[in-house]
């Protein structure tokens, strides 16, 4: 079967967002950008399910379950080095739809229908959310305007008979669900450990192919909903005070009024 | 102005979550319904009922909202929203998984985790990881939120409203319920407990975990948190996980046990009112934004603090 795995490019996990002075939004200028996590986990996901996981012990994942990936982004120009990186974990072929503008997550739900639409997969897996926005959104909504079952949050993922069965991480713990393929699948944190690409794959990386797209291919109107207000930097908290023992933790806690 | 709120609930009983989020709903002004979607769930339509302050329960019944799929509540949500000009719901993973399929049903760009309501429009929300507060206006003729309980004080109790019975949408849908395995706590709930005790990777392992924080736990009936690290270690179930994308919490007391303190945690535990950090590292990040740090191995510190707090009566 054929999966879509759409990829976010987004500031690195371990940099720390500036506010710009004048509160129109934040810096990213000269900020080292990378894939989403979450979507790196979707994109080994879609690897595994593709080429198996001879390394790992009793494994539910079985090659050739998935027979082609299809890595999407959509973004700038340099999104193209984010699904460069998904082409060098394993996925066979890129789609980059360009949009200068931040689009926010109905626009790229309306894109991603449109390339599912020309797709055809039977699958798409996506991360649960971007890190830079945090949304939590853009599967759900794929999921409503294709109709399709969806299994958000996913810390498991076995593919049968035309069938997915989902483990899911909810507040309460884990649940399962059957969805029926074509399917919405979002990834959560524990579905897997992403690869490193070897040197080897991303040089193979550089001659699959990536489509070129816009929102206008897919007839989307990618005007913003929502207009900023300000973006601002969040209330200091106060605090870096020390206590040197137990007793005198106890004693601070007491006046403090929490024990 | 009427604004519906999708009340987070168990069947049996309604979370103090819905709770908060009527009190949101009441922010944004005019009349607050709520919606109990679930099965053989009286119980928490009844709890609704009782909020101070809502006009109508709505109390949707049957098999297909047992377990309040995303399918058939987005089958039931979106049309009953033709009478609202907003609808709520708790950024809990029941209300994350749902709204976005209501919104996209509408074609309404959805506002997520709000924590700040500044009129009928307009909505205050964390961006990375909680290090910049966005503020949105929206253009959409309806508002679909999901709300950061924890950002609410809790609407009181005294109402007594109506309850309406609707029928559930009997499908066929495309997922089905399999099985569930949910953790069955003495302890309170993470995200409404007021004092809550969480553990890092310095703990090591599983075993570890649980045997230095339970005995701590039990002494503050404190809930017990994780740092992703000691979840992702196996140190502590999923559910545990507080942070950009687990949990987000605020309560009275934060202890925090060799937690260095990453950005992604702090997201999702620097409004509880007070911080304690133990950790031998000094130079950790989670002192940077505690009340009380303590530079120590918890190895001796907590079960030394374990005695203080039993000599001091707790």
């Amino acid at each position: 079967m054929k999966v879509l795995v759409p990829v976010k490019r987004v500031l690195d996990y371990n940099l720390k967002v500036r506010v710009k002075p004048d509160g129109s939004g934040v810096d990213l200028s000269n900020l080292k950008m990378s894939m989403n996590p979450f979507d790196e986990i979707a994109v080994e996901e879609a690897v595994r399910h593709k080429e198996g996981a001879p390394n790992l012990p009793n494994s539910h994942y079985k090659a050739g379950a998935v027979t082609e990936i299809v890595a999407v982004s959509i973004g700038p120009e340099q999104a193209q080095e984010t699904i460069r990186t998904a082409l060098a974990m394993g996925a066979d072929r890129g789609v980059l739809v360009k949009a200068d503008a931040d689009l926010e997550p109905l626009a790229v739900a309306k894109i991603l229908k449109g390339i599912v639409e020309a797709e055809q997969p039977q699958l798409v897996i996506l991360g649960k959310q971007a890190i830079d926005d945090d949304s939590n959104q853009t599967g759900q909504m794929l999921a409503a305007l294709l109709d399709w079952p969806q299994a958000t949050f996913a810390s498991k993922l076995e593919l049968t008979n035309g069938r997915a069965s989902v483990t899911r991480e909810v507040d309460g713990g884990l649940q399962t669900l059957a969805v029926e393929l074509p399917a919405i699948v979002t990834t959560d944190l524990r579905l897997n450990e992403p690869r490193y690409a070897s040197l080897p794959n991303i040089m193979k990386a550089k001659k699959k192919p990536i489509d070129m797209k816009t929102p206008a291919d897919y007839g989307v109107d990618a005007a913003p909903r929502l207009a900023v207000v300000k973006v601002a930097e969040p209330p200091k908290r106060q605090g870096g005070a020390k206590v040197k023992t137990v007793d005198e933790l106890v004693a601070g806690l007491k006046a403090a009024g929490v024990i | 102005m009427a604004v519906l709120v999708v009340a987070e609930h168990d069947n049996a009983s309604l979370k103090d979550a819905t709770h908060k989020v009527v009190s949101a709903a009441q922010k944004m002004g005019g009349d607050v319904d709520v919606l109990v979607a679930g099965h053989n769930a009286g119980a928490a339509a009844q709890a609704a009922a009782k909020i101070a302050g809502v006009r109508k329960v709505l109390h949707a019944d049957g098999a297909s909202l047992d377990h309040q799929i995303a399918e058939p509540m987005q089958a039931l949500i979106a049309p009953l929203t033709a009478g609202y000009d907003a609808v709520l719901f708790a950024a809990t993973t029941t209300g994350k998984n749902v709204a976005p399929r209501v919104a996209a049903k509408l074609d309404v760009m959805q506002i997520s985790g709000v924590t700040g309501i500044e009129g009928a429009d307009t909505f205050v929300r964390p961006i990375y990881a909680g290090n910049a507060m966005l503020t949105v206006k929206s253009r959409d003729p309806k508002k679909v939120l999901t709300v950061q309980p924890t950002a609410f004080a809790a609407a009181g109790e005294g109402g007594s409203a109506s309850i309406e019975t609707i029928p559930a949408p009997d499908g066929p849908f495309k997922s089905a319920f399999e099985r569930e395995e949910i953790v069955k706590l003495d302890r309170p709930e993470l995200t409404g407990a007021k004092r809550v005790v969480s553990g890092g990777r310095a703990l090591g392992s599983a075993e570890e975990f649980h045997r230095v924080l339970e005995p701590l736990a039990d002494k503050l009936g404190a809930a017990i948190g994780a740092s992703r690290a000691a979840v992702d270690a196996g140190y502590a179930p999923n559910d545990y996980q507080v942070g950009q994308t687990g949990k987000v919490v605020a309560p009275e007391l934060y202890v925090a046990i060799g937690i260095s303190g990453a950005i992604q945690h702090l997201a999702g535990m620097k409004d509880s009112k007070v911080i304690v950090a133990i950790n031998k590292d000094e130079e950790a990040p989670i002192f940077q934004i505690a009340d009380f740090g303590l530079v120590a191995d918890y190895k001796t510190a907590v079960p030394e603090l374990l005695a203080a707090l039993e000599k001091a009566g707790v």
